[in-house]
């Protein structure tokens, strides 16, 4: 009788159905030099639920969202959307990216960064009728800005700015949404309010996947966790995941305990 | 007037006036993406391949001064030295700018050893290849203001039926690319089209001064306007301006050079809007700084007033004294203690509604110096100061 010393167990059953994933990583590494930014992640988001990608600074959280959309070329890897491949789904992804990656004195209006969520309609040359206008405003509207749709976008406070970057991803009116850390430096009202949206959209059925930095408030505002420092190190419910060891296997020292106190999450 | 001009005259300024348009609206785009300077690299990579067409007509046999090829061959060198750009700024590490300067002084480098190959080559007439640096309108024909006119058109209605995706790029590349663009390829058509419209302007403008055309009226356009078409329209319309102005001017008299005097109105135009221009121009931001300089102050010392602390600050007083608030002794009159009451009150007021979540739209968009019965009905500031009698029986 043969005994193997060491079993390999395959994570991913090679039979596994992608399909069923709105978003699905496999062997996914980055490198930006000789040091990779993330390392042979795996991960399948699960349909209709809000996952958070926690992990510390330099964890690779933003370079894992920019591979999964094709803005970053991984090394090796592939990504699967729904289950085929991400150039024929693109247009079930909708993206918020970093605030802080545009330039906010560009000449544009508020509802005409909103009405670039509609490009794949419009395309090159459509033209923006009435109805086009009325679904930005209606965007605007969910997230609490229809007031400033002709506001220079240079005249907004870093939330005001978050959320029109919302309304434009619901004008792309999309299964999946990647947001690259919505509620860093933004107010506590447009916290609220993008949480709200972002409920909304999760219970209508689409699925949610956004970096977050605060472990205060991913248990309230998440159904799932992804943990990641370089690689993956848990993905699950985000009361299994968001637990003193495995945070610590995260961060390392990196990280005070006393932030996942519960009377202070509470509070 | 202008038909006293004469036949050349009039040819030079339609041909800057066409030129000016499409280098003001191309220029937008590259202007909004941020690659100013990539531009100039183009532009200066023109040179060899001026000098190189020159030669290869030469040694076929022909006298050299086509402009149409000499215009071809400083397309070729200047694509390649876009390439070069491209290539060395995404495949090594050496950032954008050191990948322009690079390119930039090598092209022309090259270009300017390939002029002076030029000069010593016995057969060919070279008068004027040299004219291509600073533009030469001299001698233009009507064959090469059709070619300016033609070449301008068709860069300037690409632009326009690209301005969206273009937009959306130098706005967003990473949106753009998940909304369906091709990045790369909208970039090098912007590059594309600035290369067509540098190549075009070499005779009026030359290679050394076009990307002042090319970047000046779309930043004085950005001085009246906060909306990118309306940027691009303005740019056009000031750069075709300042080109018949400037040509027009040139032709007055007998040594002006076109080009130059072509960028000299353009940098005028580009002055009138740094100071004059509402919102974003010099002056108007100067005026809004004292305003709200004065508005602070008179606050502050009403408030103090109202508080019946003392004010030390010179100016704080005599704003309050120009208002009829203080007496020259300090004192306030009766108009004074009325405005400070109200100072307090408002002040009140504006404390209710910041704590108050329901109120943070309007409390974010204000400065929380204006009287509040000036933001609210009166019903809401009823309610306010329901709460603030509450607060304080």
């Amino acid at each position: 009788m043969a005994v193997t010393p060491l079993s390999v167990v395959p994570v991913v059953p090679a039979s596994e159905d992608l399909a069923v994933y709105p978003l699905a990583l496999r062997g996914l590494t980055v490198s930006y030099g000789q040091k990779p930014a993330i390392f042979s992640v795996d991960a399948s988001f699960v349909p209709g639920q809000m996952t958070a990608i926690i992990g510390p600074n330099g964890a690779g959280k933003s370079t894992l969202l920019k591979a999964a959309l094709g803005i970053i070329t991984p090394l090796s890897g592939h990504v699967t959307v729904f289950g085929k491949a991400l150039v024929d789904q693109r247009q079930r992804i909708a993206y918020v990216p970093q605030r802080a990656s545009v330039d906010w004195d560009f000449p544009t209006r508020v509802i005409d960064v909103v009405l670039m969520g509609l490009y794949r309609e419009l395309g090159l040359l459509g033209r923006i009728r009435r109805s086009h206008h009325d679904r930005a405003m209606a965007c605007l509207t969910r997230v609490g800005m229809q007031d400033f749709a002709t506001r220079q976008i240079g005249q907004l406070s870093g939330g005001q700015q978050q959320r029109v970057f919302l309304a434009r991803a619901l004008a792309q009116n999309a299964d999946l949404y990647l947001l690259d850390e919505p509620f860093a430096g933004v107010d506590a009202a447009t916290e609220k309010a993008i949480i709200a949206v972002l409920k909304d959209l999760r219970d209508a059925g689409r699925t949610i996947v956004a970096v977050h930095h605060d472990l205060a408030t991913v248990a309230e505002y998440f159904d799932r966790a992804l943990l990641l420092n370089v690689r993956r190190i848990a993905e699950g419910p985000v009361d299994q995941i968001v637990t003193p060891d495995l945070l610590e296997r995260t961060y390392g020292g990196q990280l005070t305990m006393a932030r996942m106190d519960p009377a202070q999450t509470a509070s | 007037m202008v038909l006293g001009l004469g036949y050349n005259a009039m040819l030079v300024m339609v041909g800057a006036g066409l030129l000016g348009i499409a280098a003001g609206v191309t220029g937008t785009f590259l202007f909004l993406r941020k690659r100013a300077l990539v531009g100039d690299a183009i532009a200066h990579a023109t040179l060899p391949g001026i000098g190189l067409a020159f030669l290869l007509m030469v040694a076929l046999g022909g006298d050299g001064r086509n402009l149409a090829v000499l215009l071809i061959g400083a397309a070729v060198t200047a694509a390649l030295g876009l390439l070069c750009v491209h290539w060395i700024s995404t495949k090594t590490r050496l950032s954008e700018d050191t990948a322009i300067g690079a390119v930039l002084s090598v092209f022309f480098g090259f270009g300017v050893m390939l002029l002076t190959v030029i000069q010593n080559v016995p057969s060919g007439r070279q008068a004027g290849l040299d004219g291509l640096l600073l533009g030469a309108t001299a001698g233009m024909l009507y064959a090469d203001a059709v070619l300016i006119a033609v070449g301008g058109a068709v860069a300037l209605a690409a632009s326009l039926a690209l301005s969206r995706p273009m937009t959306m790029v130098a706005f967003d590349a990473g949106f753009a690319g998940i909304s369906g663009v091709n990045v790369v390829r909208i970039d090098l058509a912007t590059m594309g089209l600035v290369l067509m419209v540098t190549v075009v302007g070499l005779k009026i403008v030359g290679l050394i001064l076009i990307v002042a055309l090319l970047i000046i009226p779309p930043v004085a356009a950005r001085f009246w306007t906060d909306h990118a078409m309306r940027v691009a329209i303005l740019a056009g319309t000031m750069g075709g301006v300042s080109g018949v102005v400037g040509a027009g001017l040139s032709a007055t008299a007998p040594d002006l050079p076109t080009g130059p005097i072509i960028v000299l109105v353009a940098f005028a135009a580009f002055l009138i809007s740094l100071i004059m221009a509402p919102d974003r121009g010099v002056l108007a931001a100067w005026f809004r700084h004292r305003r709200f300089e004065r508005r602070v102050h008179l606050r502050q010392g009403l408030l103090a007033l109202g508080q019946g602390q003392p004010i030390y600050e010179r100016f704080t007083l005599r704003l309050l004294q120009k208002a009829g608030l203080v007496r020259a002794d300090g004192v306030a009159t009766d108009r004074g203690v009325g405005a400070a009451l109200d100072a307090l009150r408002d002040e009140a007021r504006w404390a209710i509604m910041r704590a108050d979540p329901g109120f943070d739209t309007l409390v974010n968009r204000h400065d929380g110096l204006s009287p509040i019965d000036t933001l609210l009905t009166a019903d809401q500031i009823a309610e306010i100061d329901t709460r603030l009698n509450g607060a304080t029986p």
